[in-house]
């Protein structure tokens, strides 16, 4: 299902594999339970925090009486925010070039009042995890109610007590948008739609929590994390920092992460707790979050309200979007990548697909008294697209059109790029009209509208929903780098060949289940010309690999990828180089294949053994003036545009339920166009798990809170996540649309998943409920809500 | 999340798992499958100072005929349940609401005394019980009594069970060849606990639905029958004037309250479709 | 008498252990802490992931809802169990082979849960499949290819081609 629109290039060559779905290296352990998660690791004399967490949402912290704790079996130490602030410095979740955004200090144990409820009041450290939890339920804390803004329209609201008093007012961030002339465009409009869209906060439920074991040793004055990390270098450096360390001082590993979706790539204050912890008693200490306190302190994500509007012609032309969007992102911005991000994503993104040069945006983010909301899977896109494609869906009503014709009526055209959206977004090169086509005929349009119309007779009532979208991919400094956040945009891969012939490459992007290891194996055995069985690939690992960014933001393959195909290529030339001096020809005529050198016949000439043979243990029988140099290092890091947006098209069927509201997934399908496909496996599986998470959100997954700011589903049991159970099967397939930013041309594929779902799921569902003349524009889509909606239950 | 620390001891009789819940006090559990005490336990929602498995006490295992019933062994699991000839043949409607239990690993674990006893206002079994008129058998030091399933759910996780009771074995009297049953719930998710449903028994005779007993659950603090929409419905044809009136009877006979996961409109809303879908099984089976 | 100590006697993998446990050890922690083995893993300790499944005298329970002082007299096979006798062999090829695994943390609770389903089922649909497996959660996958892979198991150990 894939269409080649690039010439044939180094890519392409007859042994290349790129493009193929090759085993991945690491899944032999995993699947014998053979894999190393954090959660595994035990060091000698190593000890186990646990945290005293505040059970309200909002108090001061009158006294900390910890002398009954420490009497306990195996405790090693109880230590409070006001301790521990000693050895760690608090932080500041904001970034320069989101103008105004502001955030005050956050501890890593919360010194003098705590903000949410799992907000960490004290440390107990003990010899086991049991032992630990033990001593905490005898630690008495004296706590002083303080005023609860929950909801974030209350934080919003005129003259609302701020949580932070010297900030005056509870907006954290604040974000305007105007472009064309939207006022203009709505007075012309034959119509206009609108509603506001609601978008439950929901979190990352990693099977594996939050993992950190520290290990400070003073001998040797470095400290070890390891830790369940998407970005171990960026960890590096704020442990560093706020310890006052050296960088050179702190070594951060990563092995196997039962999962991240970027609820691993911020830094939690019980990690820092932990690594300070470990230096402040010098010795290991592990901290696993169980379930509970993951619910109450993993970050959770979306919780938006956005009103949108759009104004439409009778032929089906978009004139304008206009969107207001709220968001409540807890007492702090989270360090260091913001909380701000996912409502900038939503005015950056609302309209993207489609031609429409005007457009209004305003987003306001708030402080509350609940956890703090950061990235996760798809930041910002899913709001995006659910308003995008909710709006559209609506004014196709609102003018009596298919949802397919206004969406070919506005699409962006494929023949157009580069291009640039009302909001200012760069596209290379997008392919929404291929994407569209190629999806009406994999799930036969037609054919299900047919069936549709047949079945509401007979009173069942199905829905088909689609959903364009457009993701940002392989972000440049221009995410985090140019607001001054140490977050690496590049990343790098030195590959070298060993005394056996073999290909070593290490990369500085991390493996948490995507297939990262695989990919970088490919790529550099393409490179080089060498079979996959020969080349192994290390990573997660600061002492030992080159530095970089890691992976999120659906950036792996695309740039360790494209670093790790430049070193590749550079160790091929320099090999070619050796192989020229053994057989006194010239590089330029040979190549290397299957693991030998070749001449331009295709004839082996040497493999790859004896150059390593002859390089690393006779170097004297090598020309007096020549060294080989069998190492490459290459960096990488997109240049030319801030990011490389993908784009696909999503589509649901579904039925409902109308006597019972459920609403069950029949069918799902995807196309979607993340440049070049370099395992096309492994991008269909990303994709699916992205589909999935979406569908989650679509229908079940919603922290709820109450008023007074307690969350009441923190657990596995009342938290729904998706299961196998509900989920439909995903048809998955492509376009192939390569960036020419980089040689190998892959963009990411790691959210286009998430992105759409729940957008194909509610205008599926409202597309099933149009008889009803009813009309859902909340997420998720609970039996609940749809018998209100549709009358049965008031 | 660990467990606080409690003592432990399995027993290899019953008379000795009496002794033991007597000495350890009114605090001390009994653990069976441990499918609802040890997630307790783990959250530290529960604290017993003494646990005592009653893992090892066989004359509370077994399914078995007595006369033309039923006696279910305390200890048989779910699983067992699920598998058993003798349940489908005799007692379908208990072979119907098992596979709505929870998952397959926990219905590997899971008891039915152990789910009786829990009386999780939301579990199948219990309202399963009362359709059927179950008896529970009780022990205690001072020897056995008999509590109707009417009489043993008392509210949420509360039984009749007093401090230092064991419950035995469940019996489920002869239900005669014509009872005719009917189930339906609704979770969000296979294997939840059910937002609500029902467990319906009625006796075919001619072309009427006789002695009908519904059970709901979900819809209380512990398995409700609903008297008056049985009521509406013995005797009476299959027909959508019985079927409204016995649905409008729910009213009176249901009181559920608002909750996280559902308003009180929406469970009197399902347990009304629950209920068609039960007569709709029943009219089946008669047929 | 009841006790804080507890000796259990069992078999491991087809291995006798012997120890001493705190009753509230559950039997995943025991596997994993006391014994190193790590294969079974832990994602909620109260019973909904499905994360900590290992088989208890042949049926698969969820390790974090077993004391360990339960398992006593008993015999407990894990994934590095049934992994070294290759039991599941095929299994594991099959969900190699479609990557049927991501971070692979639910994965070796998943493929027990799989055999158990296929010693019972030879010939499961994909909504039995679906079924079983309804208590395994994987926030990875998304399951279809999962399904996928227990299909395909199945299908080749019905002598269908591999
Ligand atoms: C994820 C999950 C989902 C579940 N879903 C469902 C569901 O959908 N429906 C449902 O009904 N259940 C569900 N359950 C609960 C499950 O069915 C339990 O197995 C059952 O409720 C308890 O049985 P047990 O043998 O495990 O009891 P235990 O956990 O051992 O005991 C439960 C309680 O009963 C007491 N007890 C047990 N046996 C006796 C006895 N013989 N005499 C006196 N007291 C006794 C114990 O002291 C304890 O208080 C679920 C559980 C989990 C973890
Ligand atoms: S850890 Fe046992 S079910 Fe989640
Ligand atoms: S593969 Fe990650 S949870 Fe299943």
């Amino acid at each position: 299902m894939t269409e080649r629109t690039s010439p044939l290039s180094a890519l392409d060559r007859p042994n290349s594999y790129i493009g193929r779905a090759v085993p991945r290296p690491n899944l032999g352990r995993l699947l014998e339970g053979r894999g190393q998660y954090v959660s595994d690791i035990s060091l000698p004399r190593m000890a186990h925090v646990v945290f005293v967490r505040s059970p309200y949402a909002h108090a001061r912290i009158v006294s900390i009486d910890a002398a009954d704790a420490r009497k306990g079996k195996g405790v090693v130490a109880v230590v409070t925010g006001a301790e521990l602030a000693n050895v760690c410095t608090p932080w500041v979740g904001v970034l320069t070039h989101l103008k105004g955004l502001k955030s005050p200090p956050q501890h890593a144990i919360a010194v003098d009042r705590a903000c949410w409820v799992g907000e960490a009041v004290a440390a107990v450290v003990a010899a086991s995890r049991a032992e630990a939890e033990d001593a905490a339920a005898r630690v008495l804390v004296e706590y002083e109610e303080l005023p609860v803004t929950a909801d974030m329209d209350d934080a919003l609201a005129a003259g609302a007590a701020p949580i932070h008093p010297d900030f005056g007012d509870n907006i954290a961030f604040e974000r305007r948008l105007d472009v064309g002339e939207v006022d203009a465009a709505f007075a012309q409009a034959d119509a206009v739609a609108e509603a506001e869209f609601v978008f439950a906060r929901h979190t990352g439920v990693t099977l594996e929590a939050r993992s950190i074991v520290a290990d400070w040793n003073p001998g040797e004055q470095r400290l070890t994390v390891y830790q369940g990390t998407q970005a171990p270098h960026m960890m590096q450096n704020i442990i560093a920092r706020h310890l006052g360390l050296a960088e050179a001082q702190v070594r951060v590993l990563c092995k196997d992460v039962g999962g991240s979706f970027g609820i691993k790539v911020h830094v939690y204050a019980d990690d820092m707790a932990t690594v300070a912890l470990s230096k402040l008693l010098k010795r290991p200490v592990k901290h696993v979050a169980d379930r509970v306190e993951s619910f109450l302190t993993d970050i959770h994500a979306r919780d938006h309200r956005c009103k949108g509007r759009v104004a439409v012609r009778k032929d089906g032309t978009i004139l304008a979007f206009e969107i207001d969007d709220r968001t409540g992102i807890g007492p702090y911005s989270v360090y260091p990548r913001t909380s701000a991000i996912e409502a900038n994503q939503v005015v950056n993104l609302v309209g993207g697909p489609y031609a429409v040069k005007n457009y209004r945006a305003r987003a306001r983010v708030a402080f509350q008294n609940k956890n703090v909301t950061c990235q996760y899977r798809a930041v910002g896109h899913p709001i995006a697209c659910s308003v995008t494609e909710g709006l559209v869906d609506r004014a196709a009503a609102a003018i009596g059109m298919d949802p397919v014709e206004i969406r070919r009526r506005n699409l962006l055209p494929d023949d157009c790029y580069p291009a640039e959206s009302a909001a200012g977004m760069k596209f290379e090169a997008l392919s929404h009209h291929a994407a569209l086509e190629k999806i009406l005929a994999m799930m036969d349009y037609e054919a299900l509208r047919a069936e549709q119309a047949r079945l509401r007779e007979q009173g069942v009532y199905r829905g088909v929903g689609i959903a364009s979208f457009i993701e940002v991919t392989n972000p440049s400094a221009a995410f985090y780098g140019v607001g001054g956040a140490r977050i690496s945009s590049q990343d790098g891969a030195a590959v070298r060949l060993d005394a056996s012939g073999a290909i070593v490459c290490q990369t500085s992007i991390t493996e948490q289940g995507q297939g990262s290891e695989a990919i970088i194996a490919q790529v550099v055995a393409t490179a080089v010309g060498a079979p996959l069985e020969r080349v192994r690939v290390i990573l997660g690992d600061t002492d030992n690999v080159p530095y970089g960014g890691g992976t999120w933001a659906s950036r792996g393959a695309g740039i360790g990828g494209e670093a790790a195909w430049r070193a590749g290529r550079a160790l091929r030339d320099n090999i070619l180089s050796v192989a020229a001096a053994i057989l006194q020809t010239e590089a330029a005529a040979l190549d290397i294949a299957g693991g030998e050198i070749v001449d331009a016949e295709g004839h082996a000439r040497i493999g790859l053994d004896e150059i390593a043979r002859i390089a690393y243990f006779r170097p004297d029988t090598l020309p007096p003036d020549f060294q080989a140099e069998l190492i490459a290092t290459r960096h990488y890091a997109p240049r030319k545009f801030p990011f490389a947006f993908t784009n696909g098209v999503q589509a649901a069927s579904i039925e409902v339920d109308v006597r019972t509201g459920f609403v069950k997934l029949l069918r799902h399908w995807v196309v979607e166009d993340c440049g070049r496909v370099i395992n096309p496996q492994l991008v269909d599986e990303q994709i699916r798990g992205g589909v999935v998470q979406g569908l989650g959100a679509a229908l079940f997954e919603h922290c709820r809170y109450d008023e007074r700011g307690q969350m009441l589903n923190a657990n596995m049991a009342d938290y729904l996540v998706p299961m196998a159970g509900e989920m439909p099967d995903i048809e998955v397939a492509h376009v192939e649309t390569p960036t020419q930013e980089s040689e190998l041309g892959a963009k990411g594929a790691g959210e286009a998943g998430t992105a759409g779902a729940a957008a194909a799921v509610a205008n599926a569902v409202n597309d099933a409920l149009a008889p009803f003349g009813a009309v859902i524009s909340e997420i998720p889509l609970t039996p609940e809500l749809v018998l209100r909606a549709i009358g049965a239950i008031s | 999340m660990k467990a606080p620390e409690f003592d432990y001891a399995r027993p290899a009789s019953l008379d000795e798992a009496l002794r033991l819940l007597a000495d350890g006090g009114e605090d001390a559990r009994v653990i069976a499958g441990g499918q609802s005490l040890v997630p307790a336990l783990n959250l530290r929602l529960a604290a017993p100072p003494v646990v005592v498995d009653i893992g090892g006490l066989d004359p509370l295992r077994g399914i078995e005929a007595v006369g033309d019933g039923l006696r279910i062994g305390a200890l048989v699991r779910h699983a067992e349940l699920a598998r058993s000839a003798l349940v489908a043949a005799r007692c379908p409607l208990l072979t119907q609401a098992i596979a709505h239990v929870a998952h397959p690993a926990i219905r590997n674990r899971g008891t039915f005394g152990g789910s009786l006893a829990q009386a999780d206002p939301a579990a199948e079994l219990p309202a399963c019980a009362l359709a059927l008129d179950a008896i529970m058998i009780v022990a205690s030091r001072s020897g056995e009594r008999r509590v109707a399933a009417q009489d043993f759910f008392r509210g949420v996780y509360e039984t009749a069970l007093a401090a230092g009771e064991i419950l035995v074995a469940v019996e489920i009297p002869a239900l005669g060849a014509d009872r005719r049953f009917g189930f339906a719930e609704f979770s969000r998710r296979r294997g939840d606990f059910a937002i609500v449903g029902v467990a319906a028994a009625a006796t075919k005779s001619g072309g009427r639905l006789a002695s009908p007993r519904i059970a709901f659950f979900g819809t209380g603090d512990r398995p409700q029958l609903a008297r008056a929409a049985a009521a509406a419905l013995d005797g009476a044809a299959n027909d959508t004037n019985t079927r409204k009136a016995a649905r409008e009877k729910l009213a009176a006979d249901l009181d559920p309250v608002e909750d996280s996961t559902a308003s009180r409109a929406m469970r009197l809303h399902l347990a009304g479709e629950a209920l068609e879908q039960a007569i709709d099984a029943l009219w089946r089976e008669a047929a | 008498m009841s006790a804080r100590r507890i000796r259990i006697s069992l078999e491991v993998n087809g291995e006798p252990v012997e120890a001493e446990v705190a009753p509230r050890q559950h039997l995943a922690d025991f596997l994993r802490e006391t014994l190193g083995l790590t294969g079974t893993h832990i994602g909620c300790e109260h019973g909904v992931c499905g994360a900590c499944g290992v088989r208890l005298d042949g049926a698969v329970v969820r390790a974090c809802l077993t004391l360990a002082a339960q398992a006593d007299g008993g015999a407990v096979e894990t994934i590095e169990g049934v992994s070294d006798s290759g039991e599941i062999a095929d299994l594991q090829a099959a969900f190699e082979k479609r990557n049927a695994l991501q971070c692979g943390y639910c994965t070796p609770a998943m493929l027990l849960s799989a055999q158990e389903l296929l010693l019972e089922n030879a010939a499961p649909s994909r909504e039995e499949i679906r079924d079983h497996l309804s208590g395994n959660y994987c926030r990875c996958t998304g399951y279809h290819a999962i399904v996928d892979a227990v299909e395909e198991t199945a299908r080749q150990r019905r002598g269908g081609p591999a």
